[in-house]
């Protein structure tokens, strides 16, 4: 029962509860009329509906208030009432605002017990109801004569008046979640209103009307404009309701995979925001200068997507906006917040979901109450629910009949060995291959570039996606060896294509260092070469113009300038085209398939896309600080493949054959995401750190390191105190100590975490021993508790207990319908006794005597036997204790 | 108080509320049954089989029960309370104890009185949600099993059914329920 009642979107979604919101004053209104109508022949019924039982001045008063109005005639009142609602609304606020002492003090603290006392007034008045009516007759005569005493209430009765008025104030607040029918919910949001509106008005009368009616008028247009907020908020979320049909076809599986994507989405929309403001924006409006490569060299290698493109100039622009520094920073910050974000949503995710696990205590009760998915509308969905219901009771109950399957489980085990170590071999296997054909590439990089096809350009990236479209059906066919259940599959299969994509993944790290490496001997051999020729030309120049000053610098067009290999735009570029391909193989391959192939209807591959989706962002992560237009890029590669995988998972594929549930949110695809952040962290942090950023391209071109642009500006643009205080911190003798604390801290806490699980721990086992004990105690009562028996024997009420006979003979486990609260009270009852006595008696030898413990209910609506007199007190058996003996 | 105009409005806006929401989808149930105004005070109830063929409700095992336990009359058929009721329990936004509350009443197949704590989740009832799951594939013994492994698990107080509090203790540490 999956999301209890949680259907289907367009039914259910928060959108339409707002709207019920929304309807809900009106409604009342509405309904409120027929009210109305249904009682205008008594005339005191409206004013039995505002009155709580208990209080007699507070029905005085009211009548006092009533009575005017009832002249006033039926047809008034119906329009007034109409707004009555929104305005108590409105008074409600502002009365709150008003008395925040009062309500601060009981807040929180009071609600249950105000809740409590609400229901006991209504229920209270409902007995009293008939009494009422007769003295309001009474009242509202004479309450037409004092209405002058109206405004002179004392201050005791002022302050009772506002706690009332708190009181149902709360009752309003709260009504939506008590279990009431709507008509019951209704009147009380009547009544309660009423009462509001009108003792509210009471209270407010001293004061200047003038401001309470604009205060009122304010709150109300405040409060609406609230609730178109959310509503707009709600309607903001996007793709709710392609998700949500998906999920109604394919389970919550499917959807846990497209809430993930728009999470990505959002998480990708920010570092766009970042990117884009920070780095890309200042520099395209303040690079007139720079304009030329974008069309140099004939294709995008130096534009604004890679990191060639950014100028070296400390600051630009009228701001004095420090480029280098910022395109530094931001590098960096896209890891703090990618960070900060999954680790703040795995937080808050293992928060609301707590443990799930419980170590199956109530297997059979959730499977029996909670499997079901109220999400699935689509009756091939269902179906294939009821068959796997119906499998994993089977599974349970076989799992139960034995718990040890000897001659199946060595195989079982064999087999997931076996399972294990082919797909050990497919990984090394795919390894190798990338290794090898990096090394190759590498080669070929040595080769003029004219002479290798396209293929031979792009072999690496073509043989990675090649891999990534392999391995994972290969690994999924594997698996059908391992037999786990389907979620477990998932994630023995998620772990999988996730070590086939980091190995792949590194390898390809560990060969694109070496090329690197390669770049920038290359570089160094330009670099001189460069400065050589500059220092010729200056040479050449003072010799033939006879001018040491001012000299002006060379005039070489561009293009002809010999230019270093740039790394980082090669890293950019690398990233870019594996990004691109891997988009293509998504899109494309599957639309080939699909569409026009027309195979047999595919499950959607979730372990798969999941993995894709990481892999690529992890991609992203690593080539955003040498190719920022990454971001830009991979935001749209998810917009579409949001649409895309949408439509194409509605028209392509068909629901998985076991659905399976997937809590909504998923931490293992955070943990997954984490790792990725990680992993993809250290080769930046590592580029950063150590290699020289190239002398002619880029940011950071002329410094020795990249993160001399952060000393610099510490040192030129801030305050010396700040410098002094930076050169303090980044002492190894602050740093360490730092360090330690922090590796202290984290061992206290975790310390601490585990004082509380162990704590968890001991509850929940003295849980279960005080329930093992209560249900011994239950099923040994009648045997053992001799002396429990004796002593009611002897008890002088006995004749309120009745001969056991009648109930006896019936299986009161099939007594449905006799009278709980009186069964209740006396088995307590009993038990309580028995706590006492039951040790020590709990040998003795069974007594035929059964115990009487109830005293008599309604009958059973079955046959009932009879005869008074049943067989003897001894053979029946006890309602109590009900039902057959539980085994044990 | 206030003028006559504001009541037009208020009216308007009722009205177009009701059209473009749940009234709507009350009303699209049964076209020739639910009038569109109430001012004549109509007392509409639409039946159990029309409700349920709702697209939300086709495909689930429990619809009669669901339909039922809001119904008034406890026979299926829902007025626009009921009907608006059960929206409101059925959303997300609906906190979890009503919907355990609710979840019970569904499964207490002979439910009596509205909402009463003391209503048990007996073995019957128990067979009958097992059969509506499984569609009766399971042998009577295998029924009889897990039943009789649900109650003793859930039951705490060992009057061999499951009391409210029982199926709330139970539910609420459910991986899966309202997550």
């Amino acid at each position: 029962m999956y999301l209890i009642y949680n259907m289907k979107y367009y039914v259910f979604n928060r959108f339409i509860l707002k709207c019920i919101d929304n309807i809900f004053p009106i409604f009342s209104v509405d309904s409120k009329r027929r009210a109305k109508g249904r009682n205008k022949p008594k005339p005191a019924a409206r004013g039995k509906k505002a009155k709580p039982a208990d209080s007699v001045e507070e029905s005085e008063e009211e009548e006092e208030e009533e009575a005017p109005r009832k002249r006033k005639g039926r047809k008034k009142k119906e329009e007034s009432e109409e707004e009555s609602e929104e305005e108590q609304r409105g008074r409600r606020k502002k009365a709150a605002g008003t008395k925040k002492k009062k309500a601060a003090a009981k807040d929180d603290s009071e609600e249950e017990s105000e809740e409590e006392k609400g229901n006991k007034r209504r229920g209270g008045k409902k007995g009293a109801n008939k009494k009422e009516k007769e003295e309001e007759n009474n009242k509202e005569k004479k309450g037409n004569d004092d209405n002058s005493e109206d405004e002179s209430m004392s201050e005791g009765e002022m302050a009772r008046l506002k706690e009332d008025v708190e009181e149902k104030k709360k009752l309003i607040a709260t009504l939506r979640n008590k279990p009431w029918r709507m008509k019951r919910r209704l009147k009380c949001l009547k009544e309660a209103q009423a009462f509001v509106e009108k003792f509210e008005g009471a209270l407010g009368k001293g004061k200047g009307r003038r401001l309470y009616a604009f205060k009122v008028m304010m709150t109300k247009k405040i409060i609406k404009f609230n609730r178109d907020f959310e509503n707009f908020k709600t309607a903001c979320i996007p793709w709710e309701s392609r998700i949500k049909e998906v999920e109604s076809h394919f389970g919550s599986s499917v959807a846990s995979y497209f809430i993930f994507l728009r999470w990505m989405y959002g998480l990708n929309l920010v570092l766009f925001g970042f990117v884009f403001g920070l780095v890309v924006i200042p520099e395209v409006r303040c690079d007139a200068n720079l304009n030329f490569f974008c069309i140099f060299s004939g294709y995008c290698k130096y534009s604004i997507m890679f990191y060639g493109y950014y100028n070296y100039q400390r600051s630009i622009g009228l701001l004095q906006f420090r480029l280098p520094l910022s395109y530094l920073l931001v590098g960096l910050g896209i890891f703090g917040y990618s960070l900060m974000v999954v680790i703040r949503t795995m937080a808050r995710n293992a928060n609301e979901g707590g443990d799930g696990a419980e170590d199956g205590a109530f297997t059979f009760c959730w499977k029996l109450f909670t499997s079901w998915d109220f999400l699935i509308g689509n009756p091939e969905t269902a179906d294939n629910k009821f068959a796997s219901t119906t499998t994993s009771f089977k599974e349970s109950i076989v799992d139960e009949q034995e718990n040890l399957k000897d001659e199946n489980i060595h195989l079982q085990r064999f087999l997931r060995v076996l399972a294990n170590l082919l797909i050990l071999c497919c990984l090394g296997g795919s390894g190798y291959l990338i290794y090898y054909v990096v090394k190759r590439s590498q080669e070929f990089a040595k080769k003029d570039r004219n002479e290798l096809s396209w293929l031979q350009k792009n072999e690496v990236e073509i043989v990675m996606s090649l891999l990534g479209l392999v391995c994972p059906p290969l690994f999924e066919v594997i698996a059908e060896l391992e037999n786990y259940h389907p979620r477990i599959a998932l994630k023995w299969q998620l772990g999988r294509i996730f070590a086939l994509f980091l190995g792949n993944l590194y390898t390809f790290l560990f060969a694109l260092f070496d090329e690197v490496n390669a770049k920038l001997e290359n570089e160094k051999e330009i670099k001189n070469e460069t400065i050589w020729a500059l220092k010729e030309y200056y040479a050449n120049y003072t010799l033939y113009h006879n001018v040491t000053e001012n000299i002006p610098p060379p005039n070489i067009s561009p293009a002809d300038v010999i230019r270093g290999p740039c790394w980082e735009t090669e890293v950019g570029i690398v990233s870019f085209t594996v990004t691109f391909i891997s988009v293509l193989s998504f899109t494309h391959i599957c639309v080939c398939v699909f569409v026009f192939l027309q195979p047999s209807y595919a499950e959607f591959d979730i372990s798969g896309n999941v993995l894709g989706l990481i892999f690529n962002q992890g991609m992203i992560w690593m080539g955003a600080f040498y190719a920022p237009g990454l971001v830009g890029v991979n935001v749209l590669r998810l917009l579409s493949s949001m649409y895309y995988q949408c439509w194409a998972v509605m028209a392509c594929n068909v629901p998985h054959e076991r659905v399976f549930k997937a809590s909504r949110s998923n931490n293992f695809y955070m943990g997954l995401l984490l790792l990725v952040l990680f992993l993809s962290l250290m080769p930046v942090v590592y580029t950063i750190m150590t290699l020289p950023p190239s002398f002619d391209c880029g940011p950071f071109s002329g410094k020795d390191q990249m993160y001399d642009v952060i000393m610099e500006t510490i040192e030129k643009d801030l305050p010396p105190f700040m410098a002094d205080i930076f050169s303090y911190a980044s002492n190894p003798g602050l740093i360490m100590p730092a360090v330690l604390l922090m590796v202290l801290a984290i061992y206290y806490l975790n310390a601490v975490s585990k004082a509380y699980q162990n704590a968890n721990m001991d509850l929940k086992r003295k849980m279960q021993m005080q329930r093992d004990e209560e249900k011994n105690r239950r099923n040994n009562k009648d045997s053992t508790n001799q002396v429990m028996k004796d002593l009611e024997d002897l008890l002088p009420n006995k004749s309120l207990i009745p001969p056991p006979s009648a109930e006896e003979t019936e299986k009161p486990a099939d007594q449905l319908s006799k009278s709980p609260k009186v069964t209740g009270k006396p088995g307590a009852a009993a038990t309580g006794k028995g706590v006492h006595v039951q040790k020590d008696v709990s040998l003795a030898a069974a007594n035929p005597r059964a115990p009487v413990t109830r005293p008599p209910g309604p009958r059973p609506p079955g046959p009932l036997p009879g005869n008074a007199r049943g067989p003897p007190p001894g053979q029946g058996m006890g309602r109590g204790r009900g039902g057959p003996p539980p085994r044990r | 108080m206030r003028s006559d105009s504001q009541g037009d409005l208020r009216r308007t806006l009722s009205y177009f509320f009701l059209h473009c929401s749940l009234h709507g989808r009350y009303h699209e149930l049964a076209p020739h049954l639910v009038p569109m105004d109430y001012t004549n005070d109509p007392d509409v109830k639409i039946p159990l089989a029309l409700i349920v063929n709702m697209p939300e409700l086709k495909e689930n095992p429990f619809r009669n029960r669901i339909v039922e336990s809001f119904s008034e009359d406890g026979q299926g058929n829902l007025s626009f309370n009921d009907f608006v009721d059960m929206f409101s329990v059925l959303s997300e936004m609906a906190p979890r104890e009503l919907k355990a509350i609710f979840a019970f009443k569904i499964y207490v197949h002979s439910f009596r009185g509205y909402f009463n704590v003391d209503n048990y989740i007996c073995n019957e009832d128990l067979e009958k949600t097992l059969n509506k799951l499984t569609k009766e594939e399971l042998t009577p013994e295998e029924v009889n099993l897990v039943c009789e492994k649900a109650i003793e698990e859930a039951d705490l107080d060992g009057d061999n059914k499951l009391s409210f509090a029982d199926f709330e203790n139970m539910i609420s540490r459910a991986p899966d329920f309202l997550r």
